[in-house]
């Protein structure tokens, strides 16, 4: 069973053999647990550690943007258009398209990769943020101040802990995106589990490589989405209390 | 002396109350064609509850806020211990004074003991002493220990508005600003904490400013009742037996209500009034005759001697001890003759 069309030039997938290679690859079988076991430290594990790197740094660098924009777009309500019309912007470019688009004014280089993926994360945390932000009753604000916080006591010691369920939420679905994405960046700079995905498409097709590199992408999005729910709970012990857990 | 009569008794002897005085003050609304608040003047001494009462859009509200500065107003002044409001931090002045609303406003994300000493922190307490006053707190309002680690959605409702004055309480406020504090409550709860608050002031002593629209809650909670008018007017400013006897005019005589007679009668005690020694000469016997206690306010007293042929009745004390007899005509005395001025207000 063929995961992917054979290229078309050739009879078959490409694949590597150094005189070593079992029936299994030979045949090109769905999944090849020998050949996966023996290629993990060479081929996938340097791939899973670059896709963490990419996604924890486009995250890390998304949110730092985004939460900037969100606080400052609270006070200031006129923000509020500008911004979320400009992320959207940046969030409907076809993602192949932005990298196109980046790598011409850019370069194929590293920083080309993260631009396109911050760029992506902008739209879903800035609306999280602000959403989390607005969503706090006007009593307990009318308190807050009424008790003699200052804005910036609310801010951080009300306002942002509230919001907290709201904003995780929002990067629970910006990780996930963002891994997603990740694997597109490939198609620029060898990177990522993207990486041996696009390899075992130029090779015509080499089942075990592709779907070993897809099914740990979609393992890291399921890992990372159950991390935050998890920080979630140990961050807001009382949201369990509101619902009654 | 229970626990927390002791616990109160120790924090009022630190206690203090300061003056709050309204000067000319109004507040102006722009694009507002008419005034929020026009030109109000009052005085609360130290120590004494002020209501703020009116009709829903007098400026009640607007005229508390102005106090702590939620409001900037636009003309005049506030004096509390007699500086201005004004030369004040707006932060800082709120620290200062406690503050209660109806709808509470917990933090929901913080327990019930970070919640009463939010203000004691922020005026950067040390340790020892806030937890030492998050525990006064909670026996002052009569919560169990235990409950501070609990969050607010956990509480009642009457639990969460205790939580509320307690938080108000929490760094020592020579003045108090509640606003509807119990109007959220059912009937029954209200009651229970509007008694518990008196029993509180008792012991505290605080200014209170204490907004509400319903005047039978004035009358019971304060020792001053200032009724408002459209606008932040100031139609009367006295306390609730005089009000009650001496409406300043028609509008005050409406929003007092045409039983205001009857009111007023729920004001005093018969035990407050001078009692007949001589059994009444009538047919009812020593067995046969009504008795209430001491107790018992002249509404209620009128109330059974409507029911028993408006004979006198039977006052005795705590401990079932003969004080006297009271007759009809001795509560008409007691409010026809009396100076209201020394009426005495049972809160």
């Amino acid at each position: 069973m063929y995961f992917l069309a054979p290229a078309a030039d050739s009879g078959g997938p490409v694949i590597p053999n150094f005189g070593k290679t079992s029936s299994c690859v030979l045949d090109n079988k769905t999944f090849c647990w020998d050949w996966f076991r023996s290629n993990w430290g060479s081929t996938f594990e340097p791939a899973l550690i670059q896709h963490i790197e990419l996604t924890a740094i486009a995250v890390g660098i998304g949110f730092v943007i985004a939460f900037t924009l969100a606080i400052t777009a609270h006070r200031a309500r006129w923000m509020v258009t500008p911004v979320t019309l400009l992320g959207s912007l940046l969030y409907t470019i076809p993602s192949l398209a932005a990298f196109e688009i980046l790598v011409s004014i850019t370069g194929i280089n590293w920083y080309t990769v993260e631009i396109a993926l911050v760029s992506y994360t902008l739209l879903i945390l800035f609306t999280n943020i602000l959403a989390g932000l607005s969503s706090i009753s006007p009593e307990v604000l009318d308190a807050a101040h009424g008790i003699g916080l200052t804005s910036r006591q609310t801010l951080i010691r009300v306002e942002l802990p509230l919001a907290l369920p709201t904003i995780i939420a929002g990067l629970r679905v910006a990780v996930v995106t963002i891994i997603s994405l990740a694997t597109v960046a490939a198609y620029i700079m060898p990177t990522g589990l993207g990486k041996p995905i696009f390899d075992a498409i130029a090779s015509g097709g080499f089942n075990t490589k592709f779907i070993g590199a897809g099914v740990m992408c979609i393992a890291l999005a399921l890992v990372a989405d159950g991390l935050f729910v998890v920080l979630q709970r140990i961050l807001t012990p009382w949201a369990a209390a509101r619902r009654g857990v | 002396m229970t626990k927390t009569e002791t616990a109160a008794a120790q924090a009022g002897s630190r206690m203090s109350a300061a003056p709050l005085e309204f000067r000319n003050v109004s507040k102006h609304y722009p694009g507002s064609a008419t005034p929020a608040i026009k030109d109000l003047s009052f005085t609360v001494p130290a120590g004494e509850v002020c209501v703020l009462v009116g009709p829903s859009g007098c400026g009640k509200t607007t005229a508390m806020r102005l106090v702590n500065r939620m409001i900037d107003l636009t003309g005049g002044d506030i004096l509390i211990d007699g500086a201005s409001i004004a030369d004040r931090q707006p932060a800082q002045l709120r620290r200062e004074i406690g503050y209660v609303i109806q709808q509470i406003g917990l933090f929901p994300h913080v327990n019930i003991l970070n919640n009463i000493t939010m203000v004691p922190r922020l005026l950067g307490w040390d340790r020892k002493r806030i937890a030492q006053r998050g525990a006064e707190l909670l026996e002052l309002i009569g919560l169990p220990q235990e409950m501070g680690s609990r969050f607010p959605s956990q509480l009642s409702g009457g639990q969460r508005q205790r939580v509320g004055v307690a938080r108000a309480l929490a760094a020592d406020p020579p003045l108090m600003l509640m606003d509807e504090p119990f109007g959220a409550i059912d009937p029954i709860n209200r009651e229970r904490l509007q008694n518990e608050f008196l029993r509180l002031q008792g012991e505290l002593r605080k200014t209170v400013v204490f907004v509400t629209h319903d005047i039978d809650e004035a009358i019971k909670m304060g020792d001053r009742i200032a009724i408002l008018r459209d606008g932040g007017e100031l139609v009367q400013f006295d306390t609730p037996e005089r009000i009650l006897a001496e409406p300043a005019d028609e509008f005050v005589a409406q929003f007092v209500g045409a039983d205001r007679g009857l009111k007023r009668m729920a004001l005093t005690t018969v035990g407050e009034i001078e009692l007949d020694q001589t059994p009444p000469a009538d047919t009812a016997s020593a067995t046969d005759r009504e008795t209430v206690s001491s107790t018992t306010t002249l509404r209620d007293a009128l109330s059974i001697m409507m029911a028993d042929s408006l004979r006198p009745l039977r006052v005795v004390d705590a401990d079932g001890g003969d004080l006297g007899y009271v007759s009809i005509e001795l509560i008409n005395q007691a409010i026809h003759h009396r100076p209201t001025g020394d009426m005495a207000v049972s809160v």
